[in-house]
C-alpha cells in the first residue's frame, strides 16, 4: 500500500472523484474533483497532536461506529497518504473560525481552513476501473434483527472487532456488555443467493471469510462454541477445502439451514430458530453473539461511471466485460479495463490477478506510443450527407458528430468507431460507406447465392461475434441440419440494411434470416436494438405490401448456442417449404412496382 | 442515385481460389475438385485449385507461388471458419505483397461438411455456392490501411482498493505514468478493514 504513495510515476489523488470523461482510447480527457483535506499532505507527519486537542468527538466510520474519532483524524493507522484529514461538516474552526485549537498546536503549520476543492484535468490513454464493492446492508432483512439487537453484527464489523488495529485491539467483545462471548453464530448468504431480498448471485467470498473467522476464533478462544448456519459451503479455491476441514476438525459446528427468526433473550443473547435440512428438524440455538456474513454489492459509483464512460452492466449491476471467457478484463469500449470487485464479487487473489491482467492489457495497447485503428470503420460521403443526424443518434460509441443546425456534414471519429455498421444501415440518404462491408460487397453475395434455384435457399445474415460463431459451434459439435442455408457474415447485425432484405426478396429468396447476439450481449453495446427496430419496421412494410412477414425472421443466437442455431435451421427449412413458387413470383411483382430495384448507395463503389 | 447491376461485369481482377480438403474433414463430404472446377468458370477467376491443407506450410507456400506466378491480386480460401484462420491467411497474402484485406474465406467445414455429413451431394452444392459468394465478395474488396493515431502513455486508475493499487503499481513499475483516483481519504478499500485474510491467514496490509 505504501508503495503507491511514494512511487514517482504514480500521482495519487485521494478524496477525489472523476466527474467527467471526454475523448476516446488513446486520449481521454478526464476531469477530477479533489475535495479539500485542510491538512497539507506533504507536510503532515501524522504526529497526532491536533487530534488530541480537537473537542469534537464523532463515531469512527472506519470502525462502523464501534469506536470514536475527532473532527481532525487519521482514517486508520496504516493510511496512505498518512496525512490527517478534517471533516469540515464537523469542524468548529472552519467557518467562522471559533475553535482553531488544532492550528495552534501544529508546529509545522499544516492546517489551513482556506484550502478549497480543486478541479484537476488529466489526459490519459487508457482507464482501469477498480471501484470495488459495497458490503450488503442487512437492514431490510429484519428477521435477523440487525437493527433491533445490538449483538447482531455484520461480518465487516466483526472484522474490525477482531482486528489488532481495531477499536478493541483485537479482543472480541459483545457490544452490550463488553465481555468476550462464550458462543457465537455465523449466518451465511446474507443478501446473496436469494430471489426475495438482496441479490440472487453468490457473493463468492463470504463462505471462506466465515471459515477464516472460525479459525481465528478457535485459535484465540479454543473453548468458544462456534456455529455456522449455511446453505452449502463454497470452498472451491486453491487451499480452501483444507481450511474448511480444519475448521470442522477444530469443533466448529456447521448446521445446514438458514435461520427463520432471531429473538433477543433477557441476557442480550440471541435465540436462533432454524430448520436443519440435514436432520429435517426445527432447532433452537442460544448464542451470545451473531455475525451476518453479508454479501458483496456493486460499488455505489457504478452507474454514474457506466454512463460517463459508456460501459455496460450485467443484470446484477457489476461491470460487463467484452467477453466473459476470452476478454475478462476488457470493457467493450476500447481502452477501458476492469479490475477487482467492480467486475464481480471475488477475493483478494482474484482481484490482484485481474489487476495485473488489466495492467498488461493496458500496456499492450499503449507500448507503441501510437494506436493503430482497425480500418473496418465507416466513412461519410460528405456530398451526400444532408446532416439529418440519424447516424449520430444510432452510433453506440458516439463516434459521429454532426451539426444538424448548421447543416455541416457528419464526421466519423475513426478512433472511436468500432465498425458495427449501424450508421450505414440507418442513414436515409446512403451517405455512409461501411468499409469492408459495403453495400456492393454484400449485394453481390446475395445475387450470387440466389442466382440458381433461389426457391431452395435460405438467405441468412449472421453477426461475427455471436450468431456466426454459434453456427461454427454447431459445426464443431457436428449437429446436422438441412443444407439449404447460406450465411452472409457482417460484423454486427446492425449492419443489415433494409435494402439488403428488400433485394433478397426481389431476387426470389423464400426466407431471410437476420441473426445476432442476444439483446444485452451485443458486441457493439446496443447496436442490435436498431436491428430489432429495423426488422420490425420492415415486417410492417411487408404486411402492407402483401408479403407474408413470417418470411423475414429475426433470431438471437449466442456463440455457445450451437444447438439453438441448428434447431433454428430446421425450423426455417419448414418455413421455406411453405413458400410456393407463385408466392415468390408475386413478391417479385410487388417489389418491382415499388422499390424492388437494387439501390446501391452512392458511396458503396 | 440508382445503380443497376451489370450482369457478369468484368473487373479485370485476378482472383485465386483454393478449396481446402482439410485432410478428410471437408473432402470426405464435399467434392472439393468439383467445387474448384465450378468456381474456375467464374469471371475474374485466374486460378482455382483444390489443396490438401491450405493452412499448412506447404499449402501457404504453394498459394504464394501462385500469387507471384499468375499475378493474382486477391485470394479466396475455401476452408474452415474465418474466426479461426482469417489472421493466418491475411498474414500469408500480406507476405506475398498483397494488402491483407484482399482476402475472403468461405467456411466449408464448420458451416458445411461437418453439418451435412450424410448429404454429400447437397453439401457440395452448398460448398459451390459459398465459394462463389466469396468470389463475388472478394472482387469488390478494396485495400485498407489501419490509421495511426497519437496516444498518451498514461493510465487513469479509478478506485484505490487492492485491485486499483496492484494495477497502478504494475503499470508504474513498467514505466507508465498513472493517475490513481480514490474517493476516500486513504487508499486500501475493503481489504484495509480486514484482519487476517484467507487463504494464507496473514494480515492484509
Ligand atoms: C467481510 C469481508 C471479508 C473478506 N475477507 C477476505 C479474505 O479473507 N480474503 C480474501 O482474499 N478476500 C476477502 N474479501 C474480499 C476482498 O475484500 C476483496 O476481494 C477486495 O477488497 C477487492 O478489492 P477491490 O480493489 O476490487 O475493491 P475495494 O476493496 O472495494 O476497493 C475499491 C476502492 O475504490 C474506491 N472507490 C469506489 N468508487 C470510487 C469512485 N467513484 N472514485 C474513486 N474511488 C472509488 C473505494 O473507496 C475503495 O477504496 C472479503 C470481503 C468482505 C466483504
Ligand atoms: S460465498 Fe457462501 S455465503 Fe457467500 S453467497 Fe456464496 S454460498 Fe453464500
Ligand atoms: S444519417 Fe446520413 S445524411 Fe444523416 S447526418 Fe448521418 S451521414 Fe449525414
Ligand atoms: S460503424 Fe458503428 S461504431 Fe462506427 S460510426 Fe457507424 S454506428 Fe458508430
Amino acid at each position: 500500500m505504501t508503495d503507491v504513495g511514494r512511487h514517482p510515476r504514480i500521482k495519487l489523488l485521494t478524496l477525489s472523484e472523476v466527474v467527467d470523461v471526454k475523448g476516446y482510447v488513446g486520449n481521454f480527457d478526464v476531469k477530477i474533483l479533489k475535495k479539500s483535506r485542510y491538512v497539507s499532505e506533504n507536510e503532515c507527519t501524522a504526529c497526532g497532536e491536533c487530534a488530541k486537542v480537537c473537542p469534537v468527538v464523532r463515531p469512527d466510520e472506519f470502525n462502523f461506529g464501534l469506536s470514536s474519532r475527532k473532527a481532525i483524524y487519521s482514517p486508520f493507522p496504516q493510511a496512505v497518504p498518512s496525512a490527517y484529514v478534517i471533516n469540515v461538516n464537523e469542524c468548529l474552526g472552519h467557518n467562522p473560525v471559533v475553535c482553531a485549537k488544532c492550528v495552534e498546536v501544529c508546529d509545522k503549520g499544516c492546517i489551513n481552513f482556506h484550502m478549497s476543492d480543486e478541479e484537476i484535468t488529466e489526459r490519459v490513454g487508457t482507464i482501469v476501473v477498480a471501484t470495488g464493492m459495497e458490503p450488503y446492508d442487512p437492514t431490510e432483512l429484519d428477521e435477523y434483527g440487525y437493527t433491533r439487537f445490538e449483538n447482531v453484527l455484520t461480518s465487516l464489523e466483526f472484522e474490525r472487532l477482531v482486528n489488532a488495529g481495531g477499536p478493541t485491539r483485537g479482543r472480541l467483545v459483545r457490544p452490550t456488555d463488553r465481555r468476550t462471548p462464550g458462543s457465537i453464530g455465523f449466518i451465511q448468504c446474507v443478501g446473496s443467493r436469494s430471489a426475495r431480498k438482496g441479490a440472487s448471485y453468490c457473493s463468492n467470498v463470504c463462505c471462506m471469510n466465515t471459515v477464516k473467522s472460525t479459525l481465528v476464533l478457535k485459535e484465540h478462544y479454543p473453548d468458544m462454541d462456534v456455529k455456522v448456519f449455511y446453505i452449502d459451503i463454497r470452498a472451491f479455491g486453491k487451499g480452501f477445502e483444507d481450511l474448511y476441514t480444519r475448521s470442522r476438525r477444530l469443533g466448529v459446528k456447521y448446521i445446514r439451514g438458514l435461520p427463520g427468526t432471531v429473538e433477543e433473550r433477557a441476557d442480550a443473547g440471541l435465540r436462533v430458530a432454524v430448520e436443519n435440512s440435514a436432520t429435517n428438524s426445527i432447532e433452537f440455538h442460544d448464542l451470545d453473539m451473531l455475525v451476518l456474513a453479508v454479501g458483496v454489492k456493486p460499488s455505489a459509483a457504478t452507474q454514474r461511471l457506466q454512463e460517463m464512460l459508456g460501459l455496460q452492466l450485467t443484470p446484477d449491476g457489476f461491470f460487463l466485460e467484452a467477453h466473459p471467457k476470452l476478454q475478462p478484463v476488457d470493457a467493450a469500449t476500447r481502452g477501458i479495463f476492469y479490475a477487482g470487485c467492480a467486475e464481480g464479487p471475488k477475493d483478494i487473489k482474484d482481484s490482484v490477478t485481474q489487476a495485473s491482467a488489466a495492467a498488461a492489457r493496458a500496456i499492450r495497447l499503449m507500448h507503441r506510443g501510437e494506436i493503430l485503428t482497425e480500418p473496418i470503420t465507416s466513412e461519410v460521403i460528405a456530398e451526400h450527407c444532408r446532416a439529418c443526424g440519424k447516424c449520430a443518434e444510432v452510433c453506440p460509441y458516439n463516434a459521429i458528430t454532426v451539426d444538424t443546425k448548421k447543416k455541416t456534414p457528419a464526421v466519423v471519429n475513426t478512433a472511436a468507431c468500432a465498425g458495427c455498421g449501424t450508421c450505414a444501415a440507418e442513414c436515409p440518404f446512403g451517405a455512409i460507406t461501411m468499409n469492408h462491408f459495403t453495400d456492393v460487397q454484400i449485394l453481390d453475395q446475395i445475387d450470387t447465392l440466389l442466382e440458381e434455384d433461389p426457391q431452395d435457399k435460405i438467405l441468412a445474415f449472421a453477426c461475427n461475434w455471436c450468431s456466426y460463431a454459434g453456427a461454427d459451434y454447431a459445426g464443431v459439435s457436428r449437429l446436422q441440419y438441412p443444407p439449404n442455408v447460406r450465411l452472409i457474415r457482417t460484423m454486427c447485425s446492425g449492419r443489415v440494411d433494409e435494402s439488403f432484405i428488400r433485394h433478397g426478396f426481389a431476387r426470389r429468396a423464400p426466407i431471410i434470416l437476420v441473426s445476432g447476439c442476444h439483446i444485452g450481449d451485443c458486441h457493439y453495446i446496443h447496436a442490435n436494438h436498431w436491428t430489432e427496430k429495423r426488422v420490425a419496421r420492415f415486417r410492417k412494410k411487408m404486411e402492407k405490401l402483401g408479403i407474408r412477414p413470417e418470411r423475414l425472421q429475426l433470431e438471437w443466437i449466442s456463440a455457445a448456442e450451437g444447438t439453438r442455431f441448428s434447431s433454428i435451421m430446421h425450423r426455417l427449412e419448414e418455413l421455406r417449404k411453405e413458400v410456393s413458387l407463385e408466392e415468390i413470383e408475386e413478391t417479385v411483382r410487388i417489389l418491382e412496382n415499388g422499390a424492388g430495384v437494387r439501390r446501391d448507395s452512392p458511396g458503396s463503389e | 442515385m440508382i445503380v443497376e447491376k451489370q450482369e457478369n461485369r468484368t473487373t479485370g481482377r485476378r482472383v485465386g481460389v483454393y478449396v481446402c480438403h482439410c485432410g478428410l474433414n471437408i473432402a470426405r463430404t464435399v467434392d472439393c475438385r468439383k467445387v474448384a472446377e465450378a468456381v474456375a468458370e467464374m469471371e475474374d477467376v485466374a486460378v482455382a485449385r483444390d489443396i490438401p491443407y491450405a493452412c499448412s506450410e506447404p499449402g501457404q507456400h504453394s498459394i504464394k507461388e501462385d500469387i507471384a506466378e499468375h499475378r493474382l491480386d486477391r485470394i479466396v480460401v475455401a476452408s474452415c471458419s474465418p474466426r479461426l484462420h482469417e489472421p493466418t491467411f491475411r498474414q500469408m497474402v500480406q507476405s506475398a505483397g498483397l494488402n491483407p484485406y484482399l482476402l475472403e474465406m468461405a467456411n466449408l467445414r464448420e458451416h458445411c461438411s461437418w453439418v451435412h455429413m450424410n448429404e454429400p451431394e447437397e453439401a457440395t452444392r452448398k460448398a459451390v455456392d459459398l465459394t462463389r459468394m466469396a468470389v463475388a465478395r472478394v472482387r469488390n474488396l478494396v485495400p485498407l490501411e489501419p490509421e495511426v493515431l497519437p496516444l498518451t502513455k498514461r493510465t487513469l486508475v479509478i478506485g484505490g482498493g487492492v485491485a486499483g493499487i496492484q494495477a497502478a503499481l504494475d503499470l508504474a513499475d513498467n514505466g507508465y505514468d498513472v493517475v490513481l483516483v480514490e474517493k476516500k481519504p486513504s487508499v486500501g478499500g475493503t481489504m484495509a478493514k480486514l484482519d487476517k485474510t484467507f487463504p494464507t491467514m496473514d494480515c492484509s496490509i
